[in-house]
């Protein structure tokens, strides 16, 4: 594999994506935001971004094509990054969309924030636990991250769980399996550790 | 454990130029607004705030352009103030990757601006900021709403206004205290405590920061942030030993290296 990391930048009207790819190229990754599947397949690492609703989410996959090409990225065993609403959208349901399907990549579902005395959305900087050791969370263990959200995973496989955060309750905050990992928290926006876990992410696609 | 207290440098801009000036000697251009949040980003602050007092009908094209340029350097959640008036001009700036954006007098003059934004876009981008002063003394006791830099009184009763602005759906609210803005004397922890009280809304306290025992103040009285120009524009405190003070009272912060930027 070449030096330079040719990064596919799922584009399917997510929100704000110039944050996710000016982080990705502060660390020397070569982006290219694409609405096409093809591109999606041919690169050598994917990147999903996303803000919003599971459902709306799900939805723009899906006119675009999107939600296959993550899958085969996933199948293929190239090295691909969920942050945000894309950690969501990895497994099968979500309270936020009742009867929307996941990408059901990682089984399970996501609950909503309980409101006792907490304000929801759960928003600002929190801490890491790193459940096991990752190559992408490598030195990142009891770092803050910033949050912004109001739902979170709940995976039917203890396994997939990579990291926790807490928040009225210990959630899910990281999770993936093989050549996937994805993050609730926004890196790009998470200063130096942030930054870390992207470059984490580049030297672990280069080794893949 | 929980969300951590942030601390968040204020920079006032004008056409694309840092206002107030700063003595930090290993900049190359102390006047880039960018450069200098970039800085405090290094430094540890945990958010950035940019107010573009541009006073013309340039202002939202300078705002956006300043939103644009510090995406490529700072990796913390920003918020542009000046310069709203629309829930377009919202939806610009946000794609040009700011995280929230303030609103003022355009909310005092539009309401509806609060429940446009927070339907398009979510509460957690709107922030509404109150510029107040506590009322004559022999009147009644509060606050009051000011607008254009504090140049006209509405004679709006300020938490009236919070609690209206949170039921239109703000997500925060900068509460910032012309009695003590520049005078380093302390926050108005009166004016915070009352607000706490009142709303359910994240506080942002303003105006008037001159050590971090005024910042374990505003915290105590129910700020979830402290926003502060002067006191870190011209070096009084390094942003670090501000939170190294707040860690030391119980205050929860995120502290980094200050090599690394990593634990």
């Amino acid at each position: 594999m070449a030096e330079t990391l040719n990064v596919a930048m799922v584009d399917y009207d997510a929100g704000n994506t110039l944050s996710v790819r000016r982080a990705l190229e502060k660390v020397g990754a070569v982006v290219d935001l694409t609405p096409d599947p093809d591109v999606v397949g041919r690169a050598d690492a994917v990147v999903l971004p996303g803000v919003g609703a599971f459902g709306d989410c799900m939805r723009k996959l899906r006119e675009r094509g999107m939600d296959e090409a993550c899958l085969e990225a996933y199948r293929s065993g190239t090295p691909f990054l969920g942050v945000c609403i894309a950690l969501q959208v990895l497994f099968e349901r979500s309270a936020e969309s009742p009867g929307v399907e996941g990408l059901g990549i990682l089984p399970g579902g996501v609950a909503r924030f309980a409101s006792n005395g907490l304000k929801v959305p759960h928003m600002g900087w929190n801490e890491l636990a790193l459940a096991r050791s990752h190559p992408v969370l490598d030195g990142l263990d009891g770092e803050a991250f910033y949050f912004v959200h109001s739902y979170y995973p709940e995976p039917d496989e203890p396994s997939d769980v990579l990291g926790t955060s807490e928040y009225g309750v210990r959630f899910c905050a990281a999770a993936g399996r093989e050549n996937l990992i994805a993050v609730q928290f926004h890196a790009e926006k998470s200063s130096r550790a942030g930054l870390k876990l992207y470059e984490n992410f580049l030297s672990w696609a280069r080794r893949s | 454990m929980g969300l951590k207290v942030r601390i968040i440098p204020c920079l006032d801009v004008d056409a694309g130029r840092v206002v107030k000036g700063t003595q930090f000697k290993d900049l190359r251009d102390a006047g880039d607004p960018v450069e200098l949040a970039a800085l405090y980003d290094r430094e540890g602050a945990d958010e950035i705030v940019f107010y573009d007092i541009t006073a013309s009908h340039e202002a939202r094209n300078t705002a956006t352009a300043l939103a644009r340029r510090a995406a490529e350097e700072v990796f913390i959640p920003y918020t542009i103030g000046g310069g709203v008036r629309t829930v377009e001009d919202m939806r610009d700036m946000l794609r040009a990757g700011a995280d929230k954006v303030s609103i003022n007098s355009a909310a005092v003059k539009t309401p509806d601006l609060i429940d446009g934004g927070a339907e398009r876009f979510g509460s957690q981008c709107v922030v509404l900021s109150v510029d107040v002063k506590r009322r004559a003394p022999g009147a009644k006791a509060g606050w009051e709403v000011y607008l254009n830099g504090g140049r006209l009184n509405t004679e709006m009763d300020a938490v009236e206004w919070l609690v209206e602005g949170e039921r239109r759906g703000a997500g925060e609210f900068v509460l910032n205290s012309m009695d003590s803005d520049g005078m380093e004397t302390g926050y108005d922890l009166e004016l915070i405590s009352e607000v706490a009280e009142k709303t359910s809304v994240p506080i942002i306290a303003s105006g008037g920061a001159g050590s971090p025992e005024h910042m374990i103040a505003a915290v105590n009285a129910g700020a979830g942030a402290v926003l502060a120009a002067s006191i870190f524009h011209f070096g009084e405190w390094s942003i670090r030993e501000v939170k190294e003070h707040m860690m030391q009272a119980g205050v929860p912060v995120r502290m980094t290296d200050p090599t690394t930027g990593v634990r």
